[in-house]
């Protein structure tokens, strides 16, 4: 039971798990996270995780961002530092939206200008260029999310890794922010790995789609999604491709209820 | 299918703002300031003019004797003498400098302590219940010890006021430290905040209201702490506010004392106040306070 984060590759942004294991707790009570876990991730794609609750997706997002240590199996990254989002903002409260963006600018020792200009770009690619002095409280759901996502851009990094990151926002924002992360990640060739319990949002972004098991989880089926972009969330073709992942969801889920 | 995506994208931006705007929109409006201020204002007049009140009516049913208990006249009078006297603002001296040197010592133990005991495990278990320990001991019952130790000194009065007050700021420094939100630590490590980054850019801005308000009890331990020794360690050469209050006393001069007491309110307030201001401030830039509802 060895884990090790291997060797650089270079940041290309490729993203490779080989057999992650991930045990919490020991001896009796001890809870398999995930089982064997092997995924390559090319450069650029955009891969979306879904499952059911207890499929440990976001366990599997905290591995790869180094939050946490798997107990078996390989994470391959290259030289990436993956930025990380989560359902919640998480923006610091006591700090303003530019000085927020500007954190991990700083952590990276970037000079005072090239922090304002980095900084003056990011809220302009996410349209708060008009918003930098303001606080988090000021701001809507939806906005905080994108100073987020403004921050998390920051890291300059190749691979983002998002966890449910429009779970608590209403239908139009999340439509509208659907929009402004396919066009960023088009635009900065992100690779993406996305995951969510929401089917047509999967269906909507994804080049691929893959679907874990809950308990433990395991990765049982993937498919890749060839509607043209840009999608939109209503279209028939992404309903046709959400209807066929919400049966699959739902048969494993009814294999628990047995 | 290029101009496709770029008018998509124009309309994109517009809907962005539109919604921008409308989320926005009334969020910062409420009644001005000043408006504000005089209904924080006039309740706190209203209970001071019927405690001075209530005052003058017990001097009046003649309880007391007019030299134990004078009324509030004769006590606002003696207190605009006392304003302008020497005494006071001699005494002020004394009493100012000891309180901010022995404050800023208990803060600066706290801090240390604070941290030590939240960072170290083995030093929760030790010293974790004997911080709130500490606190629950009336400092006046450390007097004795300390006059053992010191003798009738500054050094007596400093040492009980520090020991009173650290544990506050201790306990502020532990609860602030452990409250903060797992997720702005684990935010705070994906932008690559290491070791002492991750406390200067998120664990100890996090933690600060919790600092503060250990602080702000901090200095309400130090204040009677303090009082409690200038009552009781009366050096002569120096005429702290304590001593004076013991020295009324001693003379009977009962319109003289309650002046003292009303300067030693005061204070007291006044230093409290300092802190509640800061607190608002904080949480206000935190997003914690109501803008419309203080």
């Amino acid at each position: 039971m060895t884990s090790t984060r291997t060797a650089p590759r270079g940041a290309t942004g490729a993203v490779a798990l080989h057999g992650v294991t991930k045990v919490y707790g020991q001896g009796e009570h001890a809870v398999l996270a995930l089982d064997g876990v092997s995924l390559d991730v090319a450069p650029g794609e955009f891969v979306c995780l879904v499952g059911a609750s207890g499929c440990g997706k976001s366990t599997l997002l905290n591995l790869v961002a180094g939050l946490d240590r798997p107990t078996g199996g390989r994470i391959g990254l290259g030289e990436a530092h993956p930025g990380l989002m989560f359902q919640e903002p998480a923006l610091f409260p006591w700090l303003t939206v530019e000085a927020n963006v500007e954190v991990p600018l700083k952590l990276r020792g970037l000079p005072r200008d090239e922090r304002k200009a980095r900084i003056a770009e990011l809220l302009r690619t996410v349209h708060l260029a008009d918003f930098g002095r303001r606080r988090p409280h000021q701001l809507s759901g939806g906005m905080r999310q994108r100073v987020a996502l403004a921050r998390t851009l920051a890291l300059d990094t190749p691979v983002l890794l998002m966890d449910e990151p429009f779970g608590a926002l209403d239908a139009m924002t999340r439509d509208i922010l659907h929009d402004e992360l396919e066009r960023i990640w088009s635009e900065r060739r992100l690779t993406v790995l996305f995951v969510t319990h929401n089917v047509r949002e999967a269906a909507r972004l994804a080049d691929r789609i893959v679907l874990l098991s809950s308990r433990p989880g395991r990765i049982i089926w993937s498919t890749r999604v060839e509607v043209p972009r840009p999608r939109r969330i209503d279209s028939p073709e992404i309903a046709t491709i959400a209807a066929e992942v919400t049966d699959r969801l739902r048969t494993e889920v009814g294999r628990h209820g047995q | 299918m290029a101009s496709d995506m770029l008018a998509g994208s124009a309309r994109t931006d517009a809907e962005i703002s539109g919604l921008d705007a409308l989320e926005i929109a009334g969020r910062e409006q409420g009644p001005s300031r000043l408006r504000r201020a005089w209904a924080a204002l006039w309740p706190k007049l209203a209970a001071l003019a019927l405690a001075v009140a209530s005052w003058q009516a017990v001097v009046w049913t003649g309880w007391k004797d007019p030299w134990a208990l004078p009324g509030p006249a004769v006590v606002f009078a003696d207190l605009g003498d006392y304003l302008v006297s020497s005494a006071l603002w001699d005494g002020l001296a004394t009493t100012g400098r000891r309180a901010v040197v022995s404050f800023a010592t208990a803060v600066a133990v706290g801090l240390v302590l604070g941290l030590a005991v939240a960072r170290v495990k083995v030093l929760r278990a030790a010293l974790g219940s004997m911080i709130t320990a500490l606190q629950t001991m009336p400092s006046i019952a450390w007097f004795p010890l300390a006059i053992l130790l010191f003798q009738l000194s500054e050094q007596a009065i400093f040492f009980v006021v520090v020991l009173g007050a650290a544990p506050s700021v201790a306990n502020g420094v532990i609860h602030g430290v452990d409250y903060v939100p797992p997720l702005l630590v684990r935010a705070g490590r994906n932008l690559g905040a290491r070791g002492f980054h991750l406390y200067r850019y998120v664990i100890a801005p996090a933690a600060l209201p919790a600092i503060v308000a250990g602080l702000k009890q901090g200095w309400a331990f130090a204040w009677r702490s303090l009082m409690a020794g200038e009552l009781l360690v009366v050096i002569a050469t120096r005429t702290s506010i304590g001593a004076q209050l013991t020295y009324a006393r001693e003379l009977s001069e009962a319109p003289r004392l309650m002046a003292i007491m009303i300067v030693i309110l005061v204070l007291g307030l006044g230093v409290d106040a300092a802190f509640g201001a800061v607190d608002k401030a904080i949480r206000r830039r935190w997003g914690v306070l109501d803008q419309a509802g203080d």
